[in-house]
Protein backbone atom coordinates (compact mmCIF):
# COMPACT_ATOMS: atom_id res chain seq x y z
CA UNK A 1 0.00 0.00 0.00
CA UNK A 2 1.08 3.52 -0.70
CA UNK A 3 -0.25 6.87 0.44
CA UNK A 4 -1.89 8.67 -2.45
CA UNK A 5 -2.87 12.30 -2.61
CA UNK A 6 -5.69 12.92 -5.09
CA UNK A 7 -7.35 16.20 -6.08
CA UNK A 8 -11.01 15.24 -6.25
CA UNK A 9 -13.73 17.84 -6.85
CA UNK A 10 -11.44 20.63 -5.70
CA UNK A 11 -10.35 18.97 -2.44
CA UNK A 12 -7.11 17.15 -1.71
CA UNK A 13 -7.86 13.67 -0.39
CA UNK A 14 -5.21 11.39 1.10
CA UNK A 15 -5.70 7.64 1.26
CA UNK A 16 -3.82 4.36 1.17
CA UNK A 17 -4.06 2.22 -1.95
CA UNK A 18 -2.19 -0.59 -3.70
CA UNK A 19 -0.47 0.12 -7.05
CA UNK A 20 -3.11 -1.93 -8.88
CA UNK A 21 -6.07 0.05 -7.42
CA UNK A 22 -8.10 1.68 -10.18
CA UNK A 23 -9.44 5.20 -9.86
CA UNK A 24 -12.94 3.69 -9.91
CA UNK A 25 -12.21 1.46 -6.91
CA UNK A 26 -10.66 4.32 -4.96
CA UNK A 27 -13.46 6.78 -5.71
CA UNK A 28 -16.22 4.36 -4.77
CA UNK A 29 -14.67 2.32 -1.97
CA UNK A 30 -12.23 4.71 -0.29
CA UNK A 31 -13.87 8.08 -0.91
CA UNK A 32 -17.53 7.01 -0.99
CA UNK A 33 -18.16 8.77 -4.31
CA UNK A 34 -20.60 6.16 -5.59
CA UNK A 35 -22.01 8.42 -8.29
CA UNK A 36 -19.18 6.99 -10.38
CA UNK A 37 -20.69 3.69 -11.52
CA UNK A 38 -19.09 0.32 -12.11
CA UNK A 39 -20.67 -1.22 -15.19
CA UNK A 40 -18.50 -3.50 -17.30
CA UNK A 41 -15.21 -2.60 -15.53
CA UNK A 42 -13.34 -3.05 -18.82
CA UNK A 43 -13.82 0.08 -20.87
CA UNK A 44 -16.92 -0.84 -22.85
CA UNK A 45 -19.79 1.03 -21.16
CA UNK A 46 -18.64 4.49 -20.01
CA UNK A 47 -20.62 4.36 -16.74
CA UNK A 48 -17.43 5.13 -14.78
CA UNK A 49 -16.61 8.25 -16.82
CA UNK A 50 -14.97 11.03 -14.78
CA UNK A 51 -13.20 14.19 -15.89
CA UNK A 52 -9.40 14.27 -15.66
CA UNK A 53 -8.21 17.87 -16.12
CA UNK A 54 -11.55 18.45 -17.84
CA UNK A 55 -11.28 15.52 -20.28
CA UNK A 56 -13.56 12.48 -19.98
CA UNK A 57 -11.70 9.28 -19.07
CA UNK A 58 -12.70 5.82 -17.88
CA UNK A 59 -12.01 5.46 -14.14
CA UNK A 60 -11.98 1.65 -14.53
CA UNK A 61 -9.01 1.85 -16.96
CA UNK A 62 -7.09 4.43 -14.92
CA UNK A 63 -4.69 3.55 -12.11
CA UNK A 64 -5.30 5.82 -9.12
CA UNK A 65 -1.59 6.12 -8.31
CA UNK A 66 -0.91 7.70 -11.70
CA UNK A 67 -3.39 10.59 -11.53
CA UNK A 68 -2.03 12.27 -8.42
CA UNK A 69 -1.77 16.02 -8.91
CA UNK A 70 -4.40 16.08 -11.64
CA UNK A 71 -7.91 17.56 -11.31
CA UNK A 72 -10.47 14.77 -10.96
CA UNK A 73 -14.15 15.72 -11.27
CA UNK A 74 -16.94 13.29 -10.45
CA UNK A 75 -20.67 13.83 -10.72
CA UNK A 76 -20.71 14.81 -7.02
CA UNK A 77 -18.41 17.76 -7.77
CA UNK A 78 -20.38 19.37 -10.59
CA UNK A 79 -23.11 21.18 -8.62
CA UNK A 80 -20.88 22.47 -5.78
CA UNK A 81 -18.37 23.82 -8.33
CA UNK A 82 -21.21 25.48 -10.21
CA UNK A 83 -22.59 27.08 -7.01
CA UNK A 84 -19.12 28.35 -6.10
CA UNK A 85 -18.75 29.92 -9.55
CA UNK A 86 -22.22 31.49 -9.29
CA UNK A 87 -21.52 32.93 -5.84
CA UNK A 88 -18.53 34.78 -7.29
CA UNK A 89 -20.36 36.14 -10.31
CA UNK A 90 -23.43 38.27 -11.11
CA UNK A 91 -25.50 35.14 -11.80
CA UNK A 92 -25.71 34.56 -8.02
CA UNK A 93 -29.30 35.75 -8.07
CA UNK A 94 -30.31 32.62 -9.99
CA UNK A 95 -29.87 30.53 -6.83
CA UNK A 96 -29.04 27.46 -8.87
CA UNK A 97 -29.02 24.21 -6.97
CA UNK A 98 -27.65 21.98 -9.73
CA UNK A 99 -25.24 22.29 -12.61
CA UNK A 100 -27.09 23.48 -15.76
CA UNK A 101 -26.43 20.17 -17.55
CA UNK A 102 -28.00 18.32 -14.60
CA UNK A 103 -31.00 20.67 -14.75
CA UNK A 104 -31.32 20.03 -18.49
CA UNK A 105 -31.25 16.23 -17.97
CA UNK A 106 -33.96 16.65 -15.33
CA UNK A 107 -36.15 18.88 -17.50
CA UNK A 108 -35.74 16.76 -20.63
CA UNK A 109 -36.58 13.52 -18.79
CA UNK A 110 -33.22 12.15 -19.92
CA UNK A 111 -33.10 9.14 -17.65
CA UNK A 112 -34.82 5.87 -17.04
CA UNK A 113 -32.83 3.67 -14.67
CA UNK A 114 -30.20 6.39 -14.24
CA UNK A 115 -27.18 4.08 -14.21
CA UNK A 116 -25.50 5.73 -17.21
CA UNK A 117 -26.46 9.23 -16.18
CA UNK A 118 -23.36 10.31 -14.23
CA UNK A 119 -21.13 9.36 -17.15
CA UNK A 120 -23.48 10.90 -19.72
CA UNK A 121 -23.62 14.21 -17.82
CA UNK A 122 -19.84 14.35 -17.41
CA UNK A 123 -19.22 13.58 -21.10
CA UNK A 124 -21.82 16.23 -22.02
CA UNK A 125 -20.27 18.78 -19.64
CA UNK A 126 -16.83 18.26 -21.20
CA UNK A 127 -18.35 18.70 -24.67
CA UNK A 128 -20.14 21.95 -23.74
CA UNK A 129 -16.91 23.30 -22.26
CA UNK A 130 -15.23 23.17 -25.68
CA UNK A 131 -18.29 23.72 -27.92
CA UNK A 132 -21.19 25.68 -26.47
CA UNK A 133 -23.39 25.16 -29.54
CA UNK A 134 -22.75 21.58 -30.67
CA UNK A 135 -24.51 20.07 -33.64
CA UNK A 136 -26.50 16.89 -33.05
CA UNK A 137 -23.81 14.83 -34.78
CA UNK A 138 -21.17 16.31 -32.46
CA UNK A 139 -23.29 15.45 -29.42
CA UNK A 140 -23.70 11.87 -30.60
CA UNK A 141 -19.95 11.55 -31.14
CA UNK A 142 -19.17 13.05 -27.72
CA UNK A 143 -21.56 10.60 -26.03
CA UNK A 144 -20.58 7.60 -28.20
CA UNK A 145 -18.56 6.08 -25.35
CA UNK A 146 -21.49 6.11 -22.93
CA UNK A 147 -23.97 3.28 -23.30
CA UNK A 148 -27.59 3.60 -22.11
CA UNK A 149 -29.03 0.13 -21.72
CA UNK A 150 -32.54 1.63 -21.43
CA UNK A 151 -31.80 3.04 -24.93
CA UNK A 152 -33.01 6.50 -23.89
CA UNK A 153 -30.68 8.28 -26.28
CA UNK A 154 -33.19 10.68 -27.85
CA UNK A 155 -33.98 12.46 -24.58
CA UNK A 156 -30.31 12.42 -23.58
CA UNK A 157 -29.28 14.17 -26.79
CA UNK A 158 -32.19 16.61 -26.36
CA UNK A 159 -31.00 17.34 -22.82
CA UNK A 160 -27.58 18.36 -24.13
CA UNK A 161 -29.23 20.59 -26.76
CA UNK A 162 -31.41 22.06 -24.02
CA UNK A 163 -28.36 22.85 -21.88
CA UNK A 164 -26.67 24.59 -24.81
CA UNK A 165 -29.87 26.53 -25.66
CA UNK A 166 -30.21 27.58 -22.03
CA UNK A 167 -26.58 28.71 -21.92
CA UNK A 168 -27.01 30.79 -25.09
CA UNK A 169 -30.35 32.24 -23.92
CA UNK A 170 -32.09 30.66 -26.92
CA UNK A 171 -35.59 29.26 -27.02
CA UNK A 172 -35.57 25.49 -26.43
CA UNK A 173 -35.84 23.29 -29.49
CA UNK A 174 -38.98 21.16 -29.57
CA UNK A 175 -38.57 17.69 -28.09
CA UNK A 176 -39.21 14.52 -30.08
CA UNK A 177 -42.76 14.08 -28.80
CA UNK A 178 -43.58 17.74 -29.42
CA UNK A 179 -42.74 17.55 -33.10
CA UNK A 180 -45.26 16.67 -35.80
CA UNK A 181 -45.20 12.98 -36.72
CA UNK A 182 -42.68 12.11 -39.43
CA UNK A 183 -41.81 9.03 -41.41
CA UNK A 184 -40.88 6.15 -39.10
CA UNK A 185 -37.53 5.71 -40.87
CA UNK A 186 -35.98 8.55 -38.87
CA UNK A 187 -32.40 8.50 -37.76
CA UNK A 188 -31.53 5.44 -35.73
CA UNK A 189 -29.87 5.70 -32.37
CA UNK A 190 -26.87 3.57 -31.72
CA UNK B 1 -6.03 -7.40 -10.84
CA UNK B 2 -3.12 -9.27 -9.32
CA UNK B 3 -0.67 -7.13 -7.34
CA UNK B 4 2.27 -5.57 -9.13
CA UNK B 5 4.89 -2.96 -8.36
CA UNK B 6 4.97 0.39 -10.13
CA UNK B 7 8.34 1.52 -11.43
CA UNK B 8 8.76 5.15 -12.45
CA UNK B 9 11.72 5.79 -14.78
CA UNK B 10 12.39 9.41 -15.77
CA UNK B 11 14.35 8.59 -18.93
CA UNK B 12 13.98 6.16 -21.83
CA UNK B 13 17.38 4.60 -20.99
CA UNK B 14 16.15 3.77 -17.48
CA UNK B 15 12.88 2.35 -18.81
CA UNK B 16 14.53 -0.09 -21.21
CA UNK B 17 17.16 -1.00 -18.58
CA UNK B 18 14.30 -1.96 -16.25
CA UNK B 19 13.06 -4.41 -18.90
CA UNK B 20 16.18 -6.51 -18.23
CA UNK B 21 14.93 -9.65 -16.53
CA UNK B 22 18.35 -10.15 -14.89
CA UNK B 23 17.44 -8.00 -11.91
CA UNK B 24 14.09 -9.68 -11.29
CA UNK B 25 13.64 -11.85 -8.22
CA UNK B 26 13.84 -15.55 -9.22
CA UNK B 27 10.50 -16.87 -10.45
CA UNK B 28 8.85 -13.48 -10.92
CA UNK B 29 7.38 -12.50 -14.24
CA UNK B 30 8.78 -9.99 -16.70
CA UNK B 31 7.67 -6.38 -16.23
CA UNK B 32 5.52 -4.64 -18.83
CA UNK B 33 5.67 -1.12 -20.21
CA UNK B 34 2.68 1.06 -19.31
CA UNK B 35 1.67 3.98 -21.53
CA UNK B 36 -2.06 4.87 -21.69
CA UNK B 37 -2.98 1.49 -20.21
CA UNK B 38 -6.21 1.18 -22.21
CA UNK B 39 -5.28 -2.27 -23.56
CA UNK B 40 -2.87 -3.40 -20.83
CA UNK B 41 -5.32 -2.86 -17.96
CA UNK B 42 -7.81 -5.06 -19.81
CA UNK B 43 -5.16 -7.77 -20.11
CA UNK B 44 -4.35 -7.50 -16.41
CA UNK B 45 -8.02 -7.65 -15.42
CA UNK B 46 -8.56 -10.70 -17.63
CA UNK B 47 -5.43 -12.31 -16.10
CA UNK B 48 -3.74 -12.61 -19.50
CA UNK B 49 -0.64 -10.80 -18.25
CA UNK B 50 0.89 -11.26 -14.82
CA UNK B 51 3.85 -8.87 -14.68
CA UNK B 52 5.80 -8.41 -11.47
CA UNK B 53 5.87 -4.69 -12.22
CA UNK B 54 4.65 -2.04 -14.60
CA UNK B 55 7.14 0.47 -15.97
CA UNK B 56 5.25 3.76 -16.18
CA UNK B 57 6.37 5.69 -19.26
CA UNK B 58 4.22 8.76 -18.62
CA UNK B 59 6.85 10.37 -16.40
CA UNK B 60 9.43 10.44 -19.22
CA UNK B 61 9.77 13.90 -20.79
CA UNK B 62 9.88 14.31 -24.56
CA UNK B 63 7.90 11.24 -25.62
CA UNK B 64 4.66 13.17 -26.12
CA UNK B 65 5.71 15.65 -28.80
CA UNK B 66 4.66 16.17 -32.41
CA UNK B 67 7.48 17.97 -34.21
CA UNK B 68 8.84 18.76 -37.65
CA UNK B 69 12.27 17.30 -38.38
CA UNK B 70 14.65 18.75 -40.97
CA UNK B 71 15.00 16.29 -43.84
CA UNK B 72 17.60 17.31 -46.41
CA UNK B 73 15.80 20.34 -47.79
CA UNK B 74 12.73 18.33 -48.74
CA UNK B 75 9.46 20.12 -48.27
CA UNK B 76 7.27 19.72 -46.39
CA UNK B 77 9.52 18.45 -43.61
CA UNK B 78 9.16 15.01 -42.12
CA UNK B 79 7.02 14.86 -39.01
CA UNK B 80 7.92 12.92 -35.87
CA UNK B 81 5.23 11.81 -33.44
CA UNK B 82 6.32 10.62 -29.99
CA UNK B 83 5.05 7.23 -28.89
CA UNK B 84 3.25 8.71 -25.84
CA UNK B 85 1.15 11.17 -27.89
CA UNK B 86 -2.51 10.38 -27.23
CA UNK B 87 -4.94 9.43 -30.00
CA UNK B 88 -7.08 12.46 -29.07
CA UNK B 89 -4.12 14.74 -29.81
CA UNK B 90 -3.39 12.99 -33.13
CA UNK B 91 -7.03 13.39 -34.14
CA UNK B 92 -7.07 17.11 -33.22
CA UNK B 93 -3.62 18.21 -34.45
CA UNK B 94 -3.96 20.88 -37.16
CA UNK B 95 -0.74 19.96 -39.03
CA UNK B 96 -1.71 16.29 -39.12
CA UNK B 97 -5.23 17.16 -40.26
CA UNK B 98 -3.84 19.19 -43.13
CA UNK B 99 -1.11 16.81 -44.29
CA UNK B 100 -2.22 13.35 -43.11
CA UNK B 101 -6.03 13.38 -42.82
CA UNK B 102 -5.87 9.58 -43.30
CA UNK B 103 -4.10 9.26 -39.94
CA UNK B 104 -6.49 11.61 -38.12
CA UNK B 105 -9.48 9.70 -39.48
CA UNK B 106 -7.97 6.42 -38.29
CA UNK B 107 -7.24 7.91 -34.83
CA UNK B 108 -10.75 9.26 -34.36
CA UNK B 109 -12.18 5.86 -35.31
CA UNK B 110 -10.48 4.20 -32.33
CA UNK B 111 -12.57 3.39 -29.27
CA UNK B 112 -14.55 6.13 -27.54
CA UNK B 113 -13.62 9.73 -26.63
CA UNK B 114 -12.76 8.48 -23.12
CA UNK B 115 -10.37 5.85 -24.49
CA UNK B 116 -8.78 8.25 -27.00
CA UNK B 117 -7.98 10.78 -24.30
CA UNK B 118 -5.65 8.25 -22.61
CA UNK B 119 -4.65 5.73 -25.33
CA UNK B 120 -1.29 6.41 -26.98
CA UNK B 121 0.23 5.94 -30.43
CA UNK B 122 2.80 3.39 -29.22
CA UNK B 123 0.20 1.51 -27.22
CA UNK B 124 -2.16 1.37 -30.17
CA UNK B 125 0.56 -0.24 -32.32
CA UNK B 126 1.41 -2.78 -29.58
CA UNK B 127 -2.17 -3.82 -28.73
CA UNK B 128 -2.65 -7.53 -28.21
CA UNK B 129 -5.20 -9.48 -30.28
CA UNK B 130 -8.94 -9.26 -29.63
CA UNK B 131 -9.59 -12.90 -30.64
CA UNK B 132 -12.15 -14.29 -28.16
CA UNK B 133 -9.95 -17.30 -27.43
CA UNK B 134 -6.91 -15.14 -26.74
CA UNK B 135 -8.96 -12.91 -24.41
CA UNK B 136 -10.31 -15.89 -22.46
CA UNK B 137 -7.75 -16.81 -19.78
CA UNK B 138 -9.20 -20.34 -19.58
CA UNK B 139 -8.43 -21.08 -23.25
CA UNK B 140 -4.76 -22.06 -23.58
CA UNK B 141 -4.54 -21.15 -27.25
CA UNK B 142 -1.54 -20.93 -29.55
CA UNK B 143 -1.10 -17.22 -28.77
CA UNK B 144 -0.77 -18.04 -25.08
CA UNK B 145 1.72 -20.87 -25.47
CA UNK B 146 -0.81 -23.64 -26.16
CA UNK B 147 -0.74 -26.05 -29.09
CA UNK B 148 -3.82 -25.07 -31.04
CA UNK B 149 -5.49 -22.05 -32.60
CA UNK B 150 -9.06 -22.65 -31.43
CA UNK B 151 -10.38 -20.04 -33.88
CA UNK B 152 -9.29 -22.12 -36.89
CA UNK B 153 -12.08 -24.64 -36.35
CA UNK B 154 -14.18 -22.68 -33.85
CA UNK B 155 -15.82 -19.28 -33.62
CA UNK B 156 -13.93 -17.33 -36.27
CA UNK B 157 -16.30 -14.62 -37.46
CA UNK B 158 -13.76 -11.90 -36.62
CA UNK B 159 -10.57 -13.72 -37.61
CA UNK B 160 -8.12 -13.49 -40.50
CA UNK B 161 -8.87 -14.11 -44.18
CA UNK B 162 -5.34 -13.23 -45.34
CA UNK B 163 -1.96 -14.25 -43.94
CA UNK B 164 -3.48 -16.56 -41.33
CA UNK B 165 -1.98 -19.74 -39.88
CA UNK B 166 -0.90 -21.25 -37.64
CA UNK B 167 -2.62 -18.45 -35.66
CA UNK B 168 -5.62 -16.69 -37.21
CA UNK B 169 -5.71 -13.46 -35.21
CA UNK B 170 -6.24 -10.11 -36.87
CA UNK B 171 -4.14 -7.16 -35.77
CA UNK B 172 -6.50 -4.84 -33.86
CA UNK B 173 -4.74 -1.52 -34.54
CA UNK B 174 -6.56 1.08 -36.66
CA UNK B 175 -3.50 3.34 -36.79
CA UNK B 176 -1.09 0.67 -38.05
CA UNK B 177 -2.59 0.27 -41.56
CA UNK B 178 -3.00 4.04 -41.88
CA UNK B 179 0.64 4.62 -40.92
CA UNK B 180 1.87 1.87 -43.27
CA UNK B 181 -0.08 3.56 -46.09
CA UNK B 182 1.71 6.79 -45.17
CA UNK B 183 5.16 5.10 -45.48
CA UNK B 184 5.85 5.73 -41.78
CA UNK B 185 8.95 4.45 -40.04
CA UNK B 186 9.23 3.50 -36.40
CA UNK B 187 12.08 4.30 -34.01
CA UNK B 188 12.90 1.57 -31.48
CA UNK B 189 15.12 2.19 -28.48
CA UNK B 190 17.02 -0.42 -26.46
CA UNK B 191 19.95 -0.22 -24.03
CA UNK B 192 22.32 -0.52 -27.01
CA UNK B 193 20.86 2.44 -28.89
CA UNK B 194 18.12 3.17 -31.40
CA UNK B 195 17.19 1.63 -34.74
CA UNK B 196 14.68 2.70 -37.33
CA UNK B 197 12.47 0.28 -39.25
CA UNK B 198 9.83 0.80 -41.88
CA UNK B 199 6.59 0.31 -39.95
CA UNK B 200 5.55 -2.35 -42.49
CA UNK B 201 8.61 -4.38 -41.43
CA UNK B 202 7.83 -3.94 -37.71
CA UNK B 203 4.90 -6.37 -37.78
CA UNK B 204 5.34 -10.13 -38.20
CA UNK B 205 3.06 -12.88 -39.44
CA UNK B 206 2.57 -15.83 -37.08
CA UNK B 207 4.17 -18.13 -39.66
CA UNK B 208 7.27 -15.94 -40.05
CA UNK B 209 8.05 -14.74 -36.57
CA UNK B 210 7.34 -15.86 -33.03
CA UNK B 211 3.70 -16.98 -32.89
CA UNK B 212 3.42 -15.47 -29.39
CA UNK B 213 4.16 -11.99 -30.72
CA UNK B 214 2.88 -9.61 -33.38
CA UNK B 215 6.02 -7.54 -33.99
CA UNK B 216 9.81 -7.43 -33.96
CA UNK B 217 10.28 -5.54 -30.69
CA UNK B 218 13.29 -6.98 -28.89
CA UNK B 219 13.02 -8.08 -25.25
CA UNK B 220 14.52 -4.80 -24.03
CA UNK B 221 13.15 -2.52 -26.72
CA UNK B 222 10.37 0.08 -26.84
CA UNK B 223 8.83 2.31 -29.51
CA UNK B 224 10.00 5.88 -28.98
CA UNK B 225 8.55 7.61 -32.05
CA UNK B 226 7.02 7.31 -35.51
CA UNK B 227 8.20 9.40 -38.46
CA UNK B 228 6.11 10.40 -41.44
CA UNK B 229 8.38 11.04 -44.44
CA UNK B 230 9.20 14.42 -45.94
CA UNK B 231 7.41 15.44 -49.10
CA UNK B 232 4.50 13.10 -48.40
CA UNK B 233 6.43 9.92 -49.32
CA UNK B 234 5.71 7.65 -52.32
CA UNK B 235 8.51 9.38 -54.26
CA UNK B 236 10.51 6.18 -54.68
CA UNK B 237 7.77 4.71 -56.82
CA UNK B 238 7.96 7.49 -59.37
CA UNK B 239 10.46 9.06 -61.73
CA UNK B 240 10.71 12.70 -62.73
CA UNK B 241 10.22 11.70 -66.37
CA UNK B 242 7.04 9.79 -65.80
CA UNK B 243 5.38 12.78 -64.19
CA UNK B 244 6.93 15.47 -66.36
CA UNK B 245 8.69 16.85 -63.30
CA UNK B 246 5.43 17.56 -61.48
CA UNK B 247 4.69 15.89 -58.18
CA UNK B 248 0.95 15.91 -58.75
CA UNK B 249 -1.51 15.86 -55.91
CA UNK B 250 -1.70 13.26 -53.19
CA UNK B 251 -5.14 12.06 -52.13
CA UNK B 252 -5.79 9.86 -49.13
CA UNK B 253 -8.73 8.28 -47.41
CA UNK B 254 -9.44 6.02 -44.44
CA UNK B 255 -12.60 3.93 -44.24
CA UNK B 256 -13.59 1.52 -41.48
CA UNK B 257 -16.48 -0.86 -41.23
CA UNK B 258 -17.51 -2.01 -37.76
CA UNK B 259 -20.44 -3.92 -36.32
CA UNK B 260 -21.41 -1.14 -33.94
CA UNK B 261 -21.33 2.46 -35.16
CA UNK B 262 -20.71 4.07 -31.76
CA UNK B 263 -17.35 2.39 -31.23
CA UNK B 264 -15.82 -0.92 -32.14
CA UNK B 265 -12.81 -2.63 -33.65
CA UNK B 266 -12.66 -2.85 -37.45
CA UNK B 267 -14.23 -5.77 -39.28
CA UNK B 268 -12.39 -4.32 -42.26
CA UNK B 269 -10.62 -1.01 -42.74
CA UNK B 270 -9.08 0.49 -45.86
CA UNK B 271 -6.20 2.97 -45.85
CA UNK B 272 -5.63 4.27 -49.36
CA UNK B 273 -3.34 6.92 -50.77
CA UNK B 274 -2.66 7.81 -54.40
CA UNK B 275 -0.53 10.34 -56.20
CA UNK B 276 -2.40 11.73 -59.18
CA UNK B 277 -0.96 13.54 -62.22
CA UNK B 278 -3.28 14.57 -65.07
CA UNK B 279 -6.08 12.33 -63.82
CA UNK B 280 -3.82 9.28 -63.81
CA UNK B 281 -2.69 7.43 -60.71
CA UNK B 282 1.12 7.45 -60.61
CA UNK B 283 1.67 5.66 -57.32
CA UNK B 284 -0.63 4.03 -54.81
CA UNK B 285 -0.69 2.59 -51.31
CA UNK B 286 -3.46 0.22 -50.28
CA UNK B 287 -3.41 -1.31 -46.81
CA UNK B 288 -6.21 -3.34 -45.22
CA UNK B 289 -6.93 -3.60 -41.49
CA UNK B 290 -9.05 -6.21 -39.71
CA UNK B 291 -8.30 -8.96 -42.23
CA UNK B 292 -4.84 -10.29 -41.33
CA UNK B 293 -2.45 -10.75 -38.40
CA UNK B 294 -0.57 -7.67 -39.65
CA UNK B 295 -1.59 -4.47 -41.47
CA UNK B 296 -2.10 -6.07 -44.91
CA UNK B 297 -0.37 -4.19 -47.68
CA UNK B 298 -1.85 -5.08 -51.09
CA UNK B 299 1.29 -4.83 -53.24
CA UNK B 300 -0.29 -6.45 -56.31
CA UNK B 301 -3.20 -4.02 -56.24
CA UNK B 302 -0.80 -1.08 -55.73
CA UNK B 303 1.18 -2.14 -58.83
CA UNK B 304 -2.02 -2.50 -60.81
CA UNK B 305 -3.23 0.97 -59.78
CA UNK B 306 0.00 2.71 -60.82
CA UNK B 307 -0.56 4.32 -64.23
CA UNK B 308 -4.30 3.57 -64.29
CA UNK B 309 -6.80 6.37 -64.85
CA UNK B 310 -8.31 7.86 -61.69
CA UNK B 311 -11.76 6.34 -62.07
CA UNK B 312 -13.93 3.82 -60.18
CA UNK B 313 -13.19 0.93 -62.59
CA UNK B 314 -9.49 1.05 -61.69
CA UNK B 315 -10.32 0.48 -58.05
CA UNK B 316 -12.76 -2.34 -58.83
CA UNK B 317 -9.93 -4.16 -60.61
CA UNK B 318 -7.55 -3.41 -57.74
CA UNK B 319 -10.04 -4.82 -55.22
CA UNK B 320 -10.22 -8.11 -57.13
CA UNK B 321 -6.43 -8.42 -57.06
CA UNK B 322 -6.23 -7.42 -53.39
CA UNK B 323 -8.62 -10.17 -52.27
CA UNK B 324 -7.58 -12.86 -54.77
CA UNK B 325 -5.45 -14.67 -52.20
CA UNK B 326 -8.09 -14.59 -49.43
CA UNK B 327 -8.60 -17.91 -47.59
CA UNK B 328 -11.66 -17.43 -45.41
CA UNK B 329 -12.45 -19.71 -42.48
CA UNK B 330 -15.89 -21.16 -41.92
CA UNK B 331 -17.58 -17.99 -40.60
CA UNK B 332 -15.67 -15.05 -42.03
CA UNK B 333 -16.09 -15.28 -45.82
CA UNK B 334 -18.24 -12.13 -45.57
CA UNK B 335 -15.03 -10.15 -45.11
CA UNK B 336 -14.11 -10.74 -48.77
CA UNK B 337 -17.05 -8.83 -50.32
CA UNK B 338 -16.90 -6.35 -47.42
CA UNK B 339 -13.25 -5.51 -48.15
CA UNK B 340 -13.93 -5.43 -51.90
CA UNK B 341 -16.77 -2.97 -51.41
CA UNK B 342 -14.81 -0.81 -49.00
CA UNK B 343 -11.86 -0.57 -51.44
CA UNK B 344 -14.27 0.49 -54.19
CA UNK B 345 -15.91 3.07 -51.91
CA UNK B 346 -12.50 4.43 -50.94
CA UNK B 347 -11.55 4.67 -54.62
CA UNK B 348 -14.84 6.41 -55.42
CA UNK B 349 -14.17 8.92 -52.64
CA UNK B 350 -10.70 9.67 -54.02
CA UNK B 351 -12.05 9.97 -57.57
CA UNK B 352 -14.81 12.35 -56.50
CA UNK B 353 -12.38 14.62 -54.64
CA UNK B 354 -12.13 17.84 -56.63
CA UNK B 355 -8.99 19.93 -56.94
Amino acid sequence: MEVLSLKVNGDTRCLAAAPQATLLEVLREELGLTGCKQGCDKGDCGACTVLLDGQPVLACLTLAALVQGREITTIEGLAPAHRRRCAESPCASKQDKLHPVQDAFDEAGALQCGFCQSGMILSATALLQRDDDPKRETIREALSGNLCRCTGYTQIIEAVERASDEHAGREHRPRAWEQPATEPAGEGES
Amino acid sequence: MRPFEMWEPSEVAQAVALLDSAHLAPGSRAPRLLAGGQDLLGELKDDLARPAALINLKGIAGLDEIEEVASGGQSPHALRIGSLVTLARIADNATLQERYPLLCAAAVSVGSPQIRSQATLGGNLCQRPRCIYYRNAAALCLKKGGRECFAEGGVNRHNAILGGGPSWIVHPSDLAPALVALDASVELTSPTGTRELSLADFFTLPADGDVLRENRLGPQEMITSLTLPAGGGMTGAMTEKATGGRSGDVRQVYMKFRERESFDFALVSVSMRVRVVDDRIRAARLVLGGVAPIPWRCLGAERLLADKPLEPQSFAAAAQVALAAAEPLEQNAYKVPLATTLIMRAGAALTAETR
